[in-house]
Protein backbone atom coordinates (compact mmCIF):
# COMPACT_ATOMS: atom_id res chain seq x y z
CA UNK A 1 0.00 0.00 0.00
CA UNK A 2 2.65 2.33 0.66
CA UNK A 3 4.91 1.18 -2.69
CA UNK A 4 2.07 2.34 -4.94
CA UNK A 5 0.76 5.62 -3.28
CA UNK A 6 1.32 8.66 -5.55
CA UNK A 7 4.31 11.12 -4.00
CA UNK A 8 3.71 14.23 -6.08
CA UNK A 9 4.43 16.25 -3.12
CA UNK A 10 8.09 14.78 -2.77
CA UNK A 11 9.93 18.21 -4.68
CA UNK A 12 7.82 20.52 -3.18
CA UNK A 13 8.80 18.90 0.65
CA UNK A 14 12.74 19.23 -0.73
CA UNK A 15 12.25 23.07 -1.70
CA UNK A 16 10.81 23.73 1.41
CA UNK A 17 13.80 22.14 3.71
CA UNK A 18 17.15 23.63 4.01
CA UNK A 19 20.31 22.33 3.16
CA UNK A 20 21.94 20.10 5.71
CA UNK A 21 19.04 20.14 8.03
CA UNK A 22 17.91 18.14 10.77
CA UNK A 23 14.70 16.22 9.78
CA UNK A 24 12.07 13.56 11.47
CA UNK A 25 9.54 12.08 9.34
CA UNK A 26 6.32 11.18 10.71
CA UNK A 27 4.61 7.83 8.81
CA UNK A 28 7.83 7.59 6.51
CA UNK A 29 6.57 4.55 4.97
CA UNK A 30 9.18 2.60 3.04
CA UNK A 31 11.38 5.94 3.44
CA UNK A 32 11.13 7.67 -0.12
CA UNK A 33 10.27 11.34 1.00
CA UNK A 34 13.38 10.69 3.39
CA UNK A 35 15.97 9.20 1.11
CA UNK A 36 14.92 11.79 -1.54
CA UNK A 37 15.41 14.36 1.15
CA UNK A 38 19.02 12.50 2.06
CA UNK A 39 19.98 12.54 -2.07
CA UNK A 40 18.70 16.09 -3.01
CA UNK A 41 19.11 18.51 0.23
CA UNK A 42 21.94 16.35 2.15
CA UNK A 43 19.78 16.20 5.37
CA UNK A 44 20.40 14.39 8.61
CA UNK A 45 16.90 12.17 8.66
CA UNK A 46 15.11 9.79 10.87
CA UNK A 47 11.79 7.98 10.03
CA UNK A 48 8.98 7.05 12.32
CA UNK A 49 6.73 4.40 10.99
CA UNK A 50 3.97 1.73 12.25
CA UNK A 51 4.54 -1.31 9.84
CA UNK A 52 7.07 -3.55 10.17
CA UNK A 53 7.64 -4.38 6.47
CA UNK A 54 7.90 -0.65 5.67
CA UNK A 55 10.39 -0.03 8.44
CA UNK A 56 12.42 -3.23 7.05
CA UNK A 57 12.48 -1.46 3.46
CA UNK A 58 13.84 1.60 4.97
CA UNK A 59 16.83 0.06 6.90
CA UNK A 60 17.04 -1.30 3.34
CA UNK A 61 17.79 1.75 1.79
CA UNK A 62 20.15 2.90 4.57
CA UNK A 63 17.62 5.24 6.23
CA UNK A 64 17.33 5.79 9.92
CA UNK A 65 14.09 4.58 11.52
CA UNK A 66 12.27 4.11 14.29
CA UNK A 67 8.87 1.54 14.15
CA UNK A 68 6.42 2.93 16.69
CA UNK A 69 2.83 4.45 16.57
CA UNK A 70 2.08 8.10 16.13
CA UNK A 71 -0.84 8.20 18.11
CA UNK A 72 1.54 6.96 21.14
CA UNK A 73 3.11 10.65 20.99
CA UNK A 74 6.67 11.68 20.28
CA UNK A 75 7.43 11.47 24.16
CA UNK A 76 11.09 11.83 24.63
CA UNK A 77 11.89 13.71 21.69
CA UNK A 78 13.20 16.99 23.41
CA UNK A 79 11.71 20.27 22.32
CA UNK A 80 12.75 22.01 19.59
CA UNK A 81 15.16 19.18 18.77
CA UNK A 82 14.90 18.89 14.75
CA UNK A 83 14.88 22.01 11.98
CA UNK A 84 11.92 19.57 10.52
CA UNK A 85 9.12 17.54 11.77
CA UNK A 86 7.36 15.92 8.34
CA UNK A 87 3.92 14.52 8.33
CA UNK A 88 3.10 13.76 4.68
CA UNK A 89 0.53 12.01 3.33
CA UNK A 90 -0.48 10.52 6.99
CA UNK A 91 -2.30 13.70 8.62
CA UNK A 92 -5.79 11.75 7.72
CA UNK A 93 -4.64 7.97 9.15
CA UNK A 94 -4.60 9.76 12.50
CA UNK A 95 -6.97 9.21 15.55
CA UNK A 96 -5.89 12.73 17.31
CA UNK A 97 -4.16 15.15 15.00
CA UNK A 98 -4.44 17.49 16.61
CA UNK A 99 -2.28 16.02 19.78
CA UNK A 100 0.52 14.66 16.83
CA UNK A 101 0.64 18.26 15.11
CA UNK A 102 1.21 20.01 18.50
CA UNK A 103 3.85 17.35 19.42
CA UNK A 104 5.33 17.89 16.20
CA UNK A 105 5.18 21.48 16.88
CA UNK A 106 7.05 21.12 20.53
CA UNK A 107 9.94 18.98 18.90
CA UNK A 108 10.69 20.93 15.66
CA UNK A 109 11.85 24.35 14.68
CA UNK A 110 9.21 24.26 11.80
CA UNK A 111 6.98 21.71 10.73
CA UNK A 112 5.99 20.63 7.13
CA UNK A 113 2.37 19.19 6.62
CA UNK A 114 1.38 17.68 3.24
CA UNK A 115 -2.38 16.65 2.86
CA UNK A 116 -4.55 14.86 -0.14
CA UNK A 117 -7.36 17.61 -0.70
CA UNK A 118 -10.80 16.03 -0.38
CA UNK A 119 -11.93 19.48 -1.44
CA UNK A 120 -10.85 18.93 -5.20
CA UNK A 121 -13.56 19.93 -7.64
CA UNK A 122 -13.88 16.39 -8.48
CA UNK A 123 -14.29 15.20 -5.20
CA UNK A 124 -16.99 17.58 -4.76
CA UNK A 125 -18.85 16.92 -7.83
CA UNK A 126 -18.68 12.76 -6.49
CA UNK A 127 -20.92 13.86 -3.73
CA UNK A 128 -22.90 16.48 -5.07
CA UNK A 129 -23.95 14.16 -8.39
CA UNK A 130 -23.41 11.10 -7.98
CA UNK A 131 -23.72 10.94 -3.70
CA UNK A 132 -20.73 8.88 -3.39
CA UNK A 133 -18.05 9.57 -0.58
CA UNK A 134 -15.33 10.90 -2.56
CA UNK A 135 -11.81 9.29 -2.38
CA UNK A 136 -8.99 11.76 -1.67
CA UNK A 137 -7.63 12.40 -5.45
CA UNK A 138 -4.14 11.15 -4.65
CA UNK A 139 -5.06 8.27 -2.44
CA UNK A 140 -7.28 5.86 -4.11
CA UNK A 141 -8.06 4.58 -0.94
CA UNK A 142 -11.81 3.47 -1.14
CA UNK A 143 -13.77 3.88 2.21
CA UNK A 144 -13.87 -0.06 2.92
CA UNK A 145 -9.92 0.18 2.40
CA UNK A 146 -7.14 -1.60 4.34
CA UNK A 147 -7.04 1.63 6.94
CA UNK A 148 -9.54 4.33 8.52
CA UNK A 149 -8.99 8.26 6.76
CA UNK A 150 -10.58 10.49 7.74
CA UNK A 151 -11.37 12.96 4.91
CA UNK A 152 -9.90 16.35 5.47
CA UNK A 153 -10.02 19.69 2.76
CA UNK A 154 -7.34 22.32 2.60
CA UNK A 155 -9.97 24.75 3.61
CA UNK A 156 -10.67 22.28 6.77
CA UNK A 157 -7.26 22.35 7.27
CA UNK A 158 -6.72 26.54 6.80
CA UNK A 159 -9.86 27.19 9.39
CA UNK A 160 -8.08 24.82 11.82
CA UNK A 161 -5.04 26.59 11.94
CA UNK A 162 -6.46 29.75 12.32
CA UNK A 163 -8.46 28.86 15.67
CA UNK A 164 -5.25 27.25 17.05
CA UNK A 165 -4.04 30.20 16.01
CA UNK A 166 -0.99 28.33 14.52
CA UNK A 167 1.02 30.53 11.60
CA UNK A 168 1.30 28.95 8.12
CA UNK A 169 4.70 30.17 7.21
CA UNK A 170 4.91 28.74 3.61
CA UNK A 171 2.17 26.93 1.62
CA UNK A 172 2.93 25.10 -2.03
CA UNK A 173 -0.49 23.74 -3.72
CA UNK A 174 -0.43 21.36 -6.54
CA UNK A 175 -3.01 19.83 -8.90
CA UNK A 176 -1.20 16.31 -9.53
CA UNK A 177 2.56 16.94 -9.91
CA UNK A 178 2.42 20.59 -10.66
CA UNK A 179 1.75 23.88 -9.30
CA UNK A 180 -1.37 25.49 -8.65
CA UNK A 181 -0.56 29.16 -9.47
CA UNK A 182 -3.74 31.16 -8.11
CA UNK A 183 -4.12 29.91 -4.48
CA UNK A 184 -7.01 31.65 -4.22
CA UNK A 185 -8.22 28.91 -6.54
CA UNK A 186 -6.68 26.31 -4.35
CA UNK A 187 -9.11 24.63 -2.05
CA UNK A 188 -11.41 23.38 -5.60
CA UNK A 189 -8.25 23.09 -7.77
CA UNK A 190 -5.42 21.38 -5.47
CA UNK A 191 -4.71 18.00 -5.08
CA UNK A 192 -2.58 18.21 -2.83
CA UNK A 193 -1.45 20.51 -0.19
CA UNK A 194 1.84 21.63 1.50
CA UNK A 195 2.44 24.32 4.67
CA UNK A 196 4.87 24.81 6.69
CA UNK A 197 3.80 25.77 10.09
CA UNK A 198 4.99 26.97 13.10
CA UNK A 199 3.70 26.82 16.67
CA UNK A 200 1.64 30.17 18.06
CA UNK A 201 4.30 31.45 20.61
CA UNK A 202 7.55 30.74 18.66
CA UNK A 203 8.24 34.53 17.06
CA UNK B 1 14.03 -33.92 44.89
CA UNK B 2 13.57 -36.73 42.38
CA UNK B 3 16.66 -36.97 39.52
CA UNK B 4 14.21 -34.94 36.95
CA UNK B 5 16.21 -36.64 34.20
CA UNK B 6 14.46 -39.09 32.25
CA UNK B 7 15.77 -41.17 29.12
CA UNK B 8 13.69 -39.55 26.47
CA UNK B 9 14.18 -38.99 22.56
CA UNK B 10 14.02 -35.55 21.31
CA UNK B 11 10.39 -34.55 21.22
CA UNK B 12 11.12 -32.00 18.70
CA UNK B 13 13.94 -31.63 16.30
CA UNK B 14 16.18 -29.24 17.84
CA UNK B 15 16.13 -25.97 15.25
CA UNK B 16 18.70 -27.61 12.59
CA UNK B 17 21.48 -29.61 12.69
CA UNK B 18 24.43 -26.65 11.76
CA UNK B 19 26.87 -27.33 9.33
CA UNK B 20 29.00 -24.08 9.27
CA UNK B 21 32.07 -23.68 6.64
CA UNK B 22 33.83 -22.04 9.03
CA UNK B 23 37.00 -24.10 11.48
CA UNK B 24 36.25 -22.93 14.66
CA UNK B 25 39.48 -22.87 16.86
CA UNK B 26 39.37 -21.95 20.83
CA UNK B 27 42.05 -19.16 21.80
CA UNK B 28 42.90 -17.81 25.39
CA UNK B 29 43.65 -14.79 26.27
CA UNK B 30 45.35 -14.18 30.60
CA UNK B 31 45.67 -11.24 31.25
CA UNK B 32 46.04 -9.26 35.07
CA UNK B 33 45.91 -8.73 37.48
CA UNK B 34 41.92 -8.37 37.12
CA UNK B 35 39.64 -6.14 39.79
CA UNK B 36 36.06 -7.32 39.42
CA UNK B 37 33.19 -4.48 40.15
CA UNK B 38 32.86 -6.05 43.62
CA UNK B 39 36.60 -4.78 44.94
CA UNK B 40 38.39 -7.99 44.59
CA UNK B 41 41.23 -8.67 42.36
CA UNK B 42 42.66 -11.63 41.05
CA UNK B 43 46.24 -11.58 39.77
CA UNK B 44 45.20 -13.27 36.43
CA UNK B 45 41.79 -14.08 34.07
CA UNK B 46 41.26 -16.32 31.02
CA UNK B 47 39.15 -15.38 28.53
CA UNK B 48 38.15 -18.12 26.03
CA UNK B 49 37.49 -16.31 22.68
CA UNK B 50 37.18 -17.46 18.44
CA UNK B 51 37.74 -15.28 15.60
CA UNK B 52 36.10 -15.53 12.44
CA UNK B 53 37.08 -13.94 8.88
CA UNK B 54 39.68 -11.34 8.59
CA UNK B 55 41.00 -8.39 10.27
CA UNK B 56 41.56 -6.12 7.55
CA UNK B 57 44.60 -3.66 7.24
CA UNK B 58 43.11 -0.56 8.70
CA UNK B 59 41.36 -2.87 11.26
CA UNK B 60 38.01 -1.43 10.83
CA UNK B 61 35.75 -4.55 10.07
CA UNK B 62 35.95 -5.83 13.40
CA UNK B 63 32.37 -6.72 14.97
CA UNK B 64 32.38 -8.16 18.52
CA UNK B 65 29.53 -10.58 18.93
CA UNK B 66 28.08 -11.52 22.45
CA UNK B 67 26.40 -14.51 24.10
CA UNK B 68 23.72 -14.38 25.67
CA UNK B 69 23.81 -17.03 29.57
CA UNK B 70 23.79 -20.24 28.23
CA UNK B 71 25.73 -19.38 25.52
CA UNK B 72 30.01 -19.17 24.81
CA UNK B 73 32.12 -18.53 22.15
CA UNK B 74 31.72 -20.78 20.19
CA UNK B 75 29.40 -18.66 17.90
CA UNK B 76 29.67 -20.16 14.42
CA UNK B 77 31.64 -22.97 12.44
CA UNK B 78 32.74 -26.01 13.49
CA UNK B 79 35.00 -27.36 15.79
CA UNK B 80 37.03 -30.10 14.38
CA UNK B 81 38.29 -31.13 18.10
CA UNK B 82 34.97 -30.82 19.45
CA UNK B 83 32.33 -32.01 17.30
CA UNK B 84 29.78 -32.40 19.19
CA UNK B 85 29.47 -28.48 20.24
CA UNK B 86 27.05 -26.58 18.45
CA UNK B 87 27.66 -22.96 17.45
CA UNK B 88 24.82 -20.93 18.78
CA UNK B 89 24.42 -18.26 16.05
CA UNK B 90 25.40 -20.15 12.76
CA UNK B 91 22.51 -18.79 11.17
CA UNK B 92 23.96 -15.26 11.38
CA UNK B 93 27.63 -15.70 10.91
CA UNK B 94 29.82 -17.04 8.09
CA UNK B 95 30.72 -16.35 4.64
CA UNK B 96 27.88 -14.25 2.82
CA UNK B 97 25.57 -14.50 6.01
CA UNK B 98 24.52 -11.70 7.98
CA UNK B 99 27.81 -11.42 9.45
CA UNK B 100 29.84 -11.65 6.28
CA UNK B 101 33.18 -13.51 7.68
CA UNK B 102 34.49 -12.64 3.81
CA UNK B 103 33.65 -8.62 4.90
CA UNK B 104 33.71 -8.19 8.27
CA UNK B 105 36.47 -9.73 11.33
CA UNK B 106 33.85 -11.76 14.16
CA UNK B 107 34.84 -11.96 17.66
CA UNK B 108 33.33 -14.03 19.92
CA UNK B 109 34.86 -14.64 23.88
CA UNK B 110 33.18 -16.69 26.72
CA UNK B 111 31.63 -14.21 29.50
CA UNK B 112 33.83 -14.12 33.12
CA UNK B 113 32.03 -16.31 35.27
CA UNK B 114 30.81 -18.82 32.83
CA UNK B 115 32.26 -22.48 31.99
CA UNK B 116 33.32 -22.93 28.66
CA UNK B 117 37.49 -21.89 28.97
CA UNK B 118 36.73 -18.28 30.76
CA UNK B 119 37.86 -17.93 34.00
CA UNK B 120 35.10 -18.69 36.50
CA UNK B 121 33.68 -21.32 39.38
CA UNK B 122 34.56 -24.12 37.70
CA UNK B 123 38.32 -23.46 37.29
CA UNK B 124 40.84 -24.06 38.93
CA UNK B 125 42.00 -21.38 41.39
CA UNK B 126 45.62 -21.55 41.16
CA UNK B 127 46.45 -20.39 44.67
CA UNK B 128 44.34 -23.67 46.01
CA UNK B 129 45.11 -25.68 43.01
CA UNK B 130 41.56 -26.70 43.52
CA UNK B 131 37.99 -25.00 41.52
CA UNK B 132 36.96 -21.83 42.97
CA UNK B 133 33.29 -23.15 43.74
CA UNK B 134 31.76 -20.09 45.74
CA UNK B 135 35.36 -18.23 46.06
CA UNK B 136 34.80 -16.94 42.71
CA UNK B 137 34.15 -13.15 43.00
CA UNK B 138 30.65 -11.87 41.70
CA UNK B 139 30.83 -11.56 38.45
CA UNK B 140 28.72 -8.23 36.97
CA UNK B 141 28.09 -7.44 33.18
CA UNK B 142 30.56 -4.99 33.51
CA UNK B 143 32.99 -7.12 34.66
CA UNK B 144 32.36 -9.31 31.10
CA UNK B 145 32.74 -6.11 29.05
CA UNK B 146 35.88 -4.79 31.03
CA UNK B 147 36.89 -8.02 30.10
CA UNK B 148 36.29 -8.25 26.47
CA UNK B 149 37.75 -4.59 26.12
CA UNK B 150 40.94 -6.05 27.51
CA UNK B 151 40.78 -8.94 24.32
CA UNK B 152 40.16 -5.82 21.79
CA UNK B 153 42.86 -4.27 22.73
CA UNK B 154 45.02 -7.33 22.68
CA UNK B 155 43.80 -7.44 18.79
CA UNK B 156 44.93 -4.16 18.49
CA UNK B 157 41.45 -2.84 17.48
CA UNK B 158 40.99 0.72 18.11
CA UNK B 159 37.08 0.64 17.56
CA UNK B 160 34.94 -1.79 17.15
CA UNK B 161 32.47 -1.79 13.42
CA UNK B 162 30.07 -3.28 15.69
CA UNK B 163 29.10 -4.96 18.85
CA UNK B 164 25.79 -7.08 18.75
CA UNK B 165 24.06 -9.88 20.73
CA UNK B 166 20.84 -11.02 22.21
CA UNK B 167 19.58 -11.14 25.98
CA UNK B 168 22.45 -11.48 28.22
CA UNK B 169 24.54 -10.25 25.34
CA UNK B 170 22.33 -7.38 24.70
CA UNK B 171 23.12 -6.61 28.03
CA UNK B 172 26.90 -6.47 27.28
CA UNK B 173 26.13 -4.29 24.25
CA UNK B 174 24.62 -1.73 26.47
CA UNK B 175 27.19 -1.76 28.62
CA UNK B 176 30.00 -1.44 26.06
CA UNK B 177 28.21 1.35 24.52
CA UNK B 178 27.76 3.29 28.08
CA UNK B 179 30.66 3.35 29.01
CA UNK B 180 33.20 2.78 26.58
CA UNK B 181 31.18 4.45 23.65
CA UNK B 182 34.50 5.69 22.11
CA UNK B 183 35.62 1.65 21.13
CA UNK B 184 32.07 1.91 18.66
CA UNK B 185 30.81 2.81 15.82
CA UNK B 186 27.66 1.03 16.38
CA UNK B 187 25.57 -1.09 18.96
CA UNK B 188 23.09 -3.85 18.13
CA UNK B 189 21.21 -4.64 21.35
CA UNK B 190 18.75 -6.84 20.41
CA UNK B 191 15.45 -8.59 22.75
CA UNK B 192 16.86 -7.32 26.00
CA UNK B 193 16.95 -4.54 28.81
CA UNK B 194 18.61 -1.98 30.44
CA UNK B 195 17.77 -3.14 33.52
CA UNK B 196 16.35 -6.33 34.81
CA UNK B 197 13.14 -6.85 35.66
CA UNK B 198 11.65 -8.45 38.95
CA UNK B 199 9.98 -10.70 36.52
CA UNK B 200 13.02 -11.53 34.74
CA UNK B 201 14.87 -11.90 38.23
CA UNK B 202 12.26 -14.20 39.51
CA UNK B 203 12.63 -16.87 37.19
CA UNK B 204 16.36 -16.85 37.61
CA UNK B 205 15.52 -16.95 41.17
CA UNK B 206 14.08 -20.12 40.88
CA UNK B 207 16.68 -21.49 38.74
CA UNK B 208 19.18 -20.77 41.39
CA UNK B 209 16.91 -22.67 44.14
CA UNK B 210 16.60 -25.61 42.02
CA UNK B 211 20.41 -25.66 42.29
CA UNK B 212 21.44 -25.29 45.33
CA UNK B 213 18.43 -27.17 46.56
CA UNK B 214 19.81 -30.03 45.06
CA UNK B 215 21.64 -32.20 47.61
CA UNK B 216 24.26 -32.88 45.26
CA UNK B 217 25.14 -29.14 45.36
CA UNK B 218 27.18 -29.28 48.77
CA UNK B 219 27.55 -25.63 49.17
CA UNK B 220 29.18 -25.74 45.60
CA UNK B 221 31.79 -27.61 46.45
CA UNK B 222 30.84 -30.91 44.28
CA UNK B 223 33.80 -31.14 41.48
CA UNK B 224 35.81 -33.43 42.89
CA UNK B 225 32.43 -35.67 43.84
CA UNK B 226 31.01 -38.22 41.14
CA UNK B 227 27.32 -36.93 41.77
CA UNK B 228 26.69 -33.18 40.60
CA UNK B 229 23.70 -30.91 41.05
CA UNK B 230 22.26 -31.90 37.60
CA UNK B 231 18.84 -32.56 38.17
CA UNK B 232 18.98 -29.08 39.91
CA UNK B 233 20.80 -27.68 37.00
CA UNK B 234 18.06 -29.31 34.91
CA UNK B 235 15.23 -28.06 36.63
CA UNK B 236 16.47 -24.32 36.09
CA UNK B 237 16.89 -25.06 32.65
CA UNK B 238 13.40 -26.28 32.32
CA UNK B 239 12.01 -22.93 33.37
CA UNK B 240 14.83 -20.98 31.31
CA UNK B 241 13.23 -22.65 28.86
CA UNK B 242 9.89 -22.17 29.00
CA UNK B 243 10.65 -18.25 29.77
CA UNK B 244 12.56 -18.36 26.31
CA UNK B 245 9.00 -19.98 24.51
CA UNK B 246 5.66 -18.33 23.82
CA UNK B 247 2.55 -19.60 24.23
CA UNK B 248 1.58 -19.41 20.48
CA UNK B 249 5.12 -21.03 20.03
CA UNK B 250 4.27 -24.31 22.03
CA UNK B 251 1.43 -24.50 19.94
CA UNK B 252 2.86 -24.10 16.79
CA UNK B 253 5.55 -26.88 18.13
CA UNK B 254 2.36 -29.17 19.21
CA UNK B 255 3.65 -29.37 22.36
CA UNK B 256 0.02 -29.92 23.71
CA UNK B 257 0.17 -33.33 22.12
CA UNK B 258 0.40 -36.46 24.30
CA UNK B 259 3.31 -38.72 23.64
CA UNK B 260 1.00 -41.63 23.62
CA UNK B 261 -2.63 -41.60 22.67
CA UNK B 262 -3.41 -44.85 24.45
CA UNK B 263 -3.97 -43.33 27.55
CA UNK B 264 -7.19 -45.20 29.42
CA UNK B 265 -7.08 -48.15 31.49
CA UNK B 266 -4.99 -48.65 34.74
CA UNK B 267 -3.14 -45.66 34.97
CA UNK B 268 -1.91 -45.00 38.57
CA UNK B 269 -0.22 -41.92 40.28
CA UNK B 270 3.29 -43.54 39.36
CA UNK B 271 2.52 -42.93 35.92
CA UNK B 272 3.58 -38.96 37.07
CA UNK B 273 6.92 -39.47 36.48
CA UNK B 274 6.71 -40.27 33.26
CA UNK B 275 6.30 -37.29 30.75
CA UNK B 276 3.31 -37.28 28.63
CA UNK B 277 2.88 -34.53 26.99
CA UNK B 278 5.53 -33.12 24.13
CA UNK B 279 5.88 -30.00 25.94
CA UNK B 280 6.89 -32.08 29.06
CA UNK B 281 9.56 -34.37 26.87
CA UNK B 282 11.04 -30.95 25.08
CA UNK B 283 11.64 -30.09 28.46
CA UNK B 284 12.74 -32.88 30.23
CA UNK B 285 15.23 -33.45 27.55
CA UNK B 286 16.67 -30.16 27.17
CA UNK B 287 16.93 -29.74 30.67
CA UNK B 288 18.80 -33.11 30.77
CA UNK B 289 20.82 -32.30 28.37
CA UNK B 290 21.57 -28.89 29.41
CA UNK B 291 24.74 -30.47 32.49
CA UNK B 292 26.61 -31.92 29.76
CA UNK B 293 27.96 -28.29 28.42
CA UNK B 294 27.09 -26.42 31.81
CA UNK B 295 28.19 -25.91 34.84
CA UNK B 296 25.62 -25.41 37.80
CA UNK B 297 27.42 -22.78 39.82
CA UNK B 298 28.51 -20.80 36.64
CA UNK B 299 24.83 -20.73 36.22
CA UNK B 300 24.54 -19.12 39.64
CA UNK B 301 27.11 -16.70 38.81
CA UNK B 302 25.85 -15.39 35.26
CA UNK B 303 21.93 -15.34 36.32
CA UNK B 304 23.36 -13.24 39.30
CA UNK B 305 25.19 -10.92 36.95
CA UNK B 306 21.80 -10.62 34.92
CA UNK B 307 19.72 -10.04 37.66
CA UNK B 308 22.51 -6.79 38.89
CA UNK B 309 22.47 -5.32 35.57
CA UNK B 310 20.87 -1.82 35.83
CA UNK B 311 22.16 0.96 33.56
CA UNK B 312 19.91 3.20 35.47
CA UNK B 313 21.31 2.75 39.42
CA UNK B 314 23.43 6.10 38.50
CA UNK B 315 20.84 8.36 39.02
CA UNK B 316 17.34 6.50 38.33
CA UNK B 317 17.19 8.15 34.52
CA UNK B 318 17.99 5.89 31.71
CA UNK B 319 19.22 8.46 29.53
CA UNK B 320 22.03 9.33 31.80
CA UNK B 321 23.27 6.24 30.96
CA UNK B 322 24.37 6.81 27.16
CA UNK B 323 25.22 10.22 27.74
CA UNK B 324 28.63 9.43 26.58
CA UNK B 325 27.14 7.78 23.56
CA UNK B 326 26.17 10.56 21.29
CA UNK B 327 27.87 9.53 18.46
CA UNK B 328 27.30 5.56 18.61
CA UNK B 329 24.60 4.33 16.05
CA UNK B 330 22.07 2.13 17.75
CA UNK B 331 20.20 -1.29 15.98
CA UNK B 332 17.63 -1.93 18.87
CA UNK B 333 15.56 -5.51 18.17
CA UNK B 334 13.10 -6.58 19.45
CA UNK B 335 10.31 -9.46 19.15
CA UNK B 336 6.44 -9.33 19.24
CA UNK B 337 5.91 -12.34 21.62
CA UNK B 338 9.00 -11.99 23.41
CA UNK B 339 7.17 -12.24 26.84
CA UNK B 340 10.43 -12.09 29.15
CA UNK B 341 12.36 -8.96 27.55
CA UNK B 342 9.40 -7.54 26.27
CA UNK B 343 9.46 -5.10 23.43
CA UNK B 344 8.43 -1.80 25.91
CA UNK B 345 11.94 -2.73 27.13
CA UNK B 346 13.34 -1.80 23.73
CA UNK B 347 10.97 1.08 23.22
CA UNK B 348 11.98 2.51 26.47
CA UNK B 349 16.04 2.12 25.13
CA UNK B 350 15.64 3.92 22.07
CA UNK B 351 12.84 6.53 23.97
CA UNK B 352 16.16 7.47 25.98
CA UNK B 353 18.58 7.54 23.13
CA UNK B 354 15.83 9.94 21.28
CA UNK B 355 16.28 12.07 23.93
CA UNK B 356 19.60 12.21 23.55
CA UNK B 357 19.59 12.58 19.65
CA UNK B 358 21.60 9.74 19.52
CA UNK B 359 20.91 8.24 16.31
CA UNK B 360 18.71 4.62 16.53
CA UNK B 361 16.64 2.43 14.43
CA UNK B 362 14.44 0.27 15.74
CA UNK B 363 12.54 -2.57 14.21
CA UNK B 364 9.51 -4.91 16.92
CA UNK B 365 10.13 -8.05 14.49
CA UNK B 366 6.70 -9.87 14.39
CA UNK B 367 7.28 -13.40 15.38
CA UNK B 368 5.83 -16.00 17.30
CA UNK B 369 8.78 -17.69 19.11
CA UNK B 370 9.41 -15.55 22.08
CA UNK B 371 12.92 -14.81 23.79
CA UNK B 372 13.70 -17.54 21.14
CA UNK B 373 13.27 -15.59 17.93
CA UNK B 374 16.51 -14.11 17.81
CA UNK B 375 17.99 -17.15 17.49
CA UNK B 376 14.85 -18.53 15.40
CA UNK B 377 14.10 -15.82 12.93
CA UNK B 378 17.64 -16.09 10.82
CA UNK B 379 15.66 -14.90 7.42
CA UNK B 380 14.39 -11.55 8.98
CA UNK B 381 17.44 -11.15 10.82
CA UNK B 382 19.61 -11.57 8.10
CA UNK B 383 17.54 -9.34 5.87
CA UNK B 384 17.81 -6.27 8.50
CA UNK B 385 21.33 -6.96 9.85
CA UNK B 386 22.76 -7.16 6.51
CA UNK B 387 21.14 -3.88 5.35
CA UNK B 388 22.13 -1.91 8.58
CA UNK B 389 25.95 -3.58 8.43
CA UNK B 390 25.89 -1.94 4.29
CA UNK B 391 24.39 1.05 5.52
CA UNK B 392 27.12 1.46 8.17
CA UNK B 393 29.65 0.67 5.80
CA UNK B 394 28.17 2.92 3.09
CA UNK B 395 28.34 5.77 5.78
CA UNK B 396 32.02 4.95 6.82
CA UNK B 397 33.06 5.63 2.93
Amino acid sequence: MHDVRARPDLTAIAELVTEGSRVLDLGCGTGELLAYLIEAKSVRGTGIELHEEAVMDCVGKGLTVVQGNLNDGLEDYPDQSVDYVILSQTLHYLNRPVRVLQEMMRVGRQVVVSLPNWGHWRARLDLVLKGRMPEAPILPEPWHGARRWQAVTIADFLEFCLIERIQVLDSIYLAGTRPVKNPSTAKWRATTGVFVLQAPHTR
Amino acid sequence: MPKAVAQTPPAVALNGRYQGEIQAVDQFLRFGPFRFACGKELPEVVLAYQTYGELNADRSNAILICHALSGNQHAAGRMPDRPTSRPWWDDCIGPGKAFDTNRFFVICSNVLGSCSGSSGPAEINPATGRHWALDFPIVTIADMVKAQVRLIDHLGIAKLLSVAGGSMGGMQVLQWASHHPDRLVSAMPIATTARHSPMQIAFDAVGREAITRDPYWHGGDYYDRTEKPDAGLAVARMVGHITYLSEQSMHEKQFGDRLNRDVGSGRTGRDFLKPEFQVESYLLYNGQKFPERFDANAYLYVTKAMDDFDLTQATGRLADAFRQAVDVKFLVLSFTSDWLYPSHQSRDLVRALNALGITVTYVDIDSVWGHDAFLLEPDRMTRILTNYLNGLAAGQT
